[in-house]
């Protein structure tokens, strides 16, 4: 057998592996489209009858409400960790200081935490603070849950980017505020926005924090999902989890697409 | 040298210091005036303070102490997007994410040139770096040496007074290089700016230059043109920087006249004395391969220098010979010679060169 045949078997072994975990990954998920057009009462797979009854139900203030709270919240936290986590981006890959170091660690920080000890930690402070039940409480709250979604890529964009471009620039006349926004920006900008996007879906998709920060006035979609779920077998859930898996797919895809459009920009540049 | 336009502007350095921290000095001190519309290079090996002095210039970097006059003004603490000079960068700096139509409008627009006159300028010096084809490319699109004439273009599009050239040609192979010096000259002649541009290739710096300040450890070693630096050195540094050159460091005589000499391990050189010869310590004796002579070894003549040594070496080159002998006093010798020269027969042999082309100067 020669190398060649055997690298090829390799390739198909491998092929094959990757493709059983992607449906170990994408089957539970799967799973729940057929459901949600199920014409039974229950979770039953698969379905006996067809209907978009779940669809219709779906138009009820309980959960269009939960849907607008849950895209309000989300959209800020988005805007806010634009804007803060290209600062902090800045800071952390321009300044010389040695607090960078720590400024960078208390950013990741969220994520390496428990979730459940953030959780606890904010609904304790914010409850002295009466910021439970918030569009604020939450907005707080996820962004400094997303702020790294943010820095990442925008520190990684910061430290290939040419800075000779900036001197050109300033040689040419540009001052540098007029510098920042047309050149530094638009060569950073793919990364500021798949950030952006990422920290909109951790938002969009919180349960545990939202959880600690709910009131019963204001409930955010995952949180309303969770209720249904765990109150009544409810289908309708399943039509959520649909429209919202679309959702979240469509914006990976973006997020996807912006990245590898900012890694050959980066490659060229 | 071409006649300066008006615009053209004159660039002062005076007792310009640079340092960083507690470490080295960048610049020691720095004195230079670069006359309107001139061709100078700043010549010097990596780390010997010319990239600083630019970067001064261009107003990247404050110097720690002096000032920078353009024009009689002092631009020390002006910052650079306030003054008017153009750049080309080493690794050209264009903008990727905009055409080369839009790097070359660039400073247009950042000046408020109107729309139809900023067209027409820009289309001027397309033409003048003859890209008018590739106005709608991205820079990516383009080969190395297009891109360095889009550099160039985008530096000159807003008629700066003082052009700074920091290593343009170093990313140019070079065959290509050639010819964008040629072109470079030519541009320097349309425009008649002045022209800073700095570099560490000797050559570079003789085809170009109307004058070179030769840059080493933080000081300017000498001024001049190509011909005073490469025939009257005034430092062991340009000797050997610029072009070949056969040395001999030892103490140097203390009379006054116009001759002295050099003596080191038991033998005497002579040599012209220079402004900046020490009249005590030490000093080098340095002569041009092309100024010396092999031959057999015979009694001394008046005016001439003697060393004895064994021909090592004889290495053919075309237009000319190449022989390096071994001194009895140690240490070697080049010299050269068209390839129609008879050269000795025995291996013991003396290299001759005249006093007259002979030069003492402060060892470095």
């Amino acid at each position: 057998m020669s190398a060649d045949t055997g690298r090829k078997a390799t390739r198909w072994a491998l092929a094959g592996l990757c493709t059983l975990i992607g449906l170990w990954l994408i089957l539970p998920l799967a799973v729940i489209v057929p459901i949600s057009f199920s014409g039974e009462d229950s979770f039953a797979f698969p379905p006996q009858s067809w209907t978009l009854a779940r669809y219709a139900n779906l138009v009820t203030p309980q959960w269009t409400q939960a849907l607008l709270n849950s895209l309000v919240v989300a959209l800020l936290v988005a805007g806010l960790c634009a804007v803060l986590g290209t600062l902090a981006a800045f800071a952390i890959v321009r300044s010389h200081s040695r607090a960078m170091v720590v400024l960078r660690l208390l950013i990741l920080a969220p994520q390496v935490v428990p979730i459940i000890i953030v959780g606890l930690g904010v609904y304790l402070v914010f409850l002295g603070w009466q910021l439970t039940g918030t569009v604020s409480g939450f907005v707080i709250a996820h962004a400094a849950l997303s702020l790294p979604f943010v820095v990442i890529p925008v520190a990684a964009s910061l430290q290939t980017f040419d800075r000779s471009l900036e001197r050109a620039s300033a040689s040419l006349g540009a001052a540098p505020v007029a510098t920042f926004f047309q050149v530094t920006f638009p060569i950073i900008r793919p990364a500021i926005l798949s950030g952006t996007l990422l920290a909109f879906l951790g938002s969009f998709d919180e349960l545990v924090l939202a959880l600690f920060l709910q009131s019963p006035t204001f409930v955010t979609l995952p949180v309303q999902l969770y209720r249904r779920m765990t109150d009544t077998i409810d289908p309708t859930i399943a039509a959520v989890a649909t429209i919202q898996l679309g959702f979240v797919i469509a914006c990976v895809i973006v997020a996807l697409v912006l990245e590898r459009r900012r890694a050959a920009g980066t490659k060229a540049g | 040298m071409t006649a300066p336009s008006s615009s053209a502007a004159e660039v002062r350095f005076v007792s310009v210091a640079k340092r960083y921290g507690a470490g080295p000095t960048a610049i020691e001190s720095l004195d230079l005036t670069i006359r309107r519309g001139e061709f100078i290079t700043l010549l010097g090996p990596s780390g010997s303070g010319k990239t600083t002095a630019l970067n001064l210039l261009a107003g990247f970097q404050e110097p720690t102490s002096g000032q920078i006059l353009i024009d009689g003004e002092d631009v020390s603490r002006l910052p650079p997007h306030k003054r008017n000079i153009g750049l080309v960068f080493q690794h050209y700096a264009l903008f990727p994410h905009m055409t080369v139509r839009e790097n070359i409008a660039y400073p247009l627009k950042q000046r408020r040139v109107a729309k139809a006159e900023m067209a027409r300028r820009v289309d001027d010096v397309l033409r003048m770096v003859s890209l008018e084809i590739f106005a709608d490319r991205l820079p990516r699109q383009l080969s190395g040496g297009q891109q360095q004439r889009v550099a160039v273009a985008r530096a000159i599009v807003f008629e700066p007074r003082l052009l700074l050239m920091d290593e343009p040609l170093g990313a140019l192979d070079r065959k290509l290089r050639e010819s964008v010096q040629l072109e470079l000259k030519r541009i320097h002649r349309e425009l008649g700016a002045t022209v800073v541009f700095v570099t560490h290739d000797q050559e570079e710096a003789l085809v170009m230059s109307d004058r070179i300040a030769v840059f080493n450890a933080g000081r300017i070693q000498q001024v001049g043109t190509a011909e005073e630096l490469y025939d009257a050195p005034e430092t062991q540094f340009v000797a050997q920087f610029l072009g070949e050159s056969n040395c001999w460091v030892g103490e140097v005589s203390p009379n006054n006249d116009a001759l002295c000499t050099v003596a080191g391990a038991c033998r005497e050189i002579a040599g012209q004395r220079t402004p900046r010869t020490p009249t005590s310590g030490l000093a080098a004796a340095i002569v041009r391969p092309e100024r010396c002579h092999v031959v057999a070894r015979t009694a001394a003549i008046e005016g001439w220098n003697s060393v004895p040594g064994r021909l090592r070496e004889v290495v053919y080159l075309g237009s000319q010979r190449k022989m390096i002998v071994d001194l009895e006093i140690g240490g070697s010798a080049v010299v050269t010679c068209t390839p129609d020269v008879v050269l000795p027969s025995e291996a013991a042999v003396c290299v001759r060169f005249p006093i007259s082309a002979t030069r003492i100067v402060p060892a470095s």
